[in-house]
């Protein structure tokens, strides 16, 4: 009953976010600061990661292919089919759950516990859409979050075949351009804009209608994760079946 | 003048408020008193809308808050100041920003109006050169002044004030009571203070209603509660010896 009640007032969260706006002027502030927030800050963690997780990509690629007859190029061409199809929407967006989800779920889930979302109810602000919604635009780009995910991580591939040794750049470059499917890039997008609605929305949920003191927004956070997780794991598998399958 | 009229409230299988009927009156400081666990902040929060009741009805100005559509409670909602027991500041922005945050929100001033507001309240709650601070670098009772600040700055026509004397020195708290007293006064605002600060009911207690287990016990001012045989409201409000002592000098300077 508690999980029914739970996703029914997640819904309803969803509707009052698109009800009464908050006033252009003071919304295209929020938007600004959650774009610095959520996108700008979490371009280097998602660069680190996504170079060097290519980089491993490629080497773990190269080191079990064994075979003679399968073709160098397939070490490009694996890397990149993981980094767009896998590594880049899902597994970002796993670890933006905890960046961006424990961030979202602690700084609403603090103003509630100091009354800040009461002071914002009782202006008569609909603190639903002044708090959720600057967050739902900010991340409408984070599309742009995981082409770069793509590209370092297809770029850290190259790096770690081609000076350590697991292959040629000529190699590299034949295999990632090999075989090509455009709609695989459409694929990757649906699934990261998706995810995109789900990291600013599930958080905000948890953060928002939290009860408690400083322990609960703590555990508020942890709860955020992993249902964000859990969530995008489910969809993932859900989009892959419709999309792909 | 704010109206209410039998009140009920429960969360679940507990009945917090049994029929609350009382009046605030226009240009006073009304208290809301009573013992932790009586019920006041459910009562406040209801007041202000943020909690639904069962029965009953609360009346601003004769405008019954539950028959009001949703336009006019956000107009209603504008014309209120709430100085939250935190103080609840937005941490995020400034003093100033913090002040002009209603502006922002509830006109079309330009931003040279909205400052010049914001400069006047906060010189009169006597912080005028605190704008650029943020929330955490001021002290609680400069937080409460500029929450009182942020409170005023819309010419509210009611003022609400949760437990504003909480974690203050005995003499900030004086100042804040003298502040929200003369600021009521001043813009003939009904102010109501959910407290249980006897300093406070003793030096700004207009009209004060004593809440017991969830009901009205006594209704009464900073003048009859001297006087008043009520057990309830004398062991609650005379429960230190100081207080007692006061009791007894002042019945007999009054007798």
């Amino acid at each position: 009953m508690k999980y029914l009640h739970n996703i029914g007032t997640y819904f309803i969260m969803i509707k009052d976010m698109f009800r009464r706006p908050t006033k252009w002027s003071v919304l295209k502030t929020l938007i600004l600061k959650d774009i610095d927030d959520l996108i700008i800050g979490s371009l280097g963690i998602v660069a680190f990661i996504g170079f060097f997780v290519g980089g491993v990509v490629a080497i773990q690629t190269s080191l079990n292919i064994s075979n003679p007859l399968i073709p160098k190029y397939l070490v490009g061409f694996a890397t990149r089919q993981s980094i767009i199809l896998e590594f880049a929407p899902t597994f970002i967006s796993i670890i933006m759950a905890g960046k961006v989800g424990s961030f979202i779920t602690s700084s609403i889930g603090t103003m509630r516990v100091t009354e800040q979302i009461d002071a914002l109810e009782v202006m008569g602000i609909n603190a639903i859409n002044y708090l959720v919604f600057p967050k739902f635009i900010a991340l409408t780009l984070y599309p742009f979050v995981i082409s770069i995910a793509m590209f370092l991580g297809i770029l850290g591939g190259l790096a770690a075949c081609v000076y350590g040794g697991y292959g040629t750049l000529e190699d590299y470059v034949v295999g990632i351009q090999n075989d090509f499917i455009p709609f695989h890039m459409a694929y990757a997008f649906i699934k990261t804009m998706v995810f995109a609605f789900i990291l600013a929305t599930i958080p905000s949920f948890y953060g928002y209608f939290m009860k408690g003191g400083a322990l609960e927004v703590g555990k508020a956070s942890t709860t955020s994760f992993v249902w964000t997780s859990v969530v995008i794991i489910l969809l993932n598998f859900l989009l892959t079946s419709l999309l792909l399958g | 003048m704010i109206e209410v009229k039998d009140l009920h409230k429960s969360f679940g299988d507990a009945h917090i408020l049994k029929g609350i009927s009382t009046t605030f009156d226009k240009g006073k400081t009304n208290l809301i008193i009573g013992q932790s666990g009586s019920g006041k902040t459910v009562f406040l929060k209801c007041l202000l809308g943020l909690f639904d009741y069962e029965k009953g009805s609360i009346a601003y100005d004769g405008k019954i808050f539950s028959k009001l559509s949703r336009d006019e409670k956000t107009e209603l909602r504008s014309e209120i100041g709430m100085v939250f027991q935190g103080s609840a500041l937005f941490d995020s922005m400034t003093i100033a920003e913090n002040v002009m945050f209603p502006l922002q929100m509830f006109t079309k001033q330009s931003k040279s109006e909205m400052e010049d507001r914001a400069d006047f309240v906060l010189k009169r709650v006597n912080l005028p050169d605190a704008h650029k601070k943020m929330p955490s670098e001021a002290s609680g009772g400069m937080q409460k002044r500029v929450a009182i600040a942020r409170a005023i700055v819309n010419n509210p026509k009611y003022l609400f004030c949760d437990e504003p004397n909480s974690g203050l020195d005995p003499r900030t708290s004086i100042v804040i009571d003298n502040l929200i007293q003369e600021i009521t006064d001043e813009y003939q605002i009904t102010t109501v203070i959910n407290s249980h600060d006897m300093n406070s009911v003793m030096e700004i207690g207009e009209k004060i209603v004593f809440l017991k287990d969830g009901h009205k016990e006594w209704e009464g001012s900073k003048d009859t509660i001297f006087r008043t045989d009520n057990e309830a409201v004398t062991s609650f409000v005379y429960s230190s010896e100081l207080f007692k002592k006061v009791r007894k000098m002042y019945l007999e300077e009054n007798q």
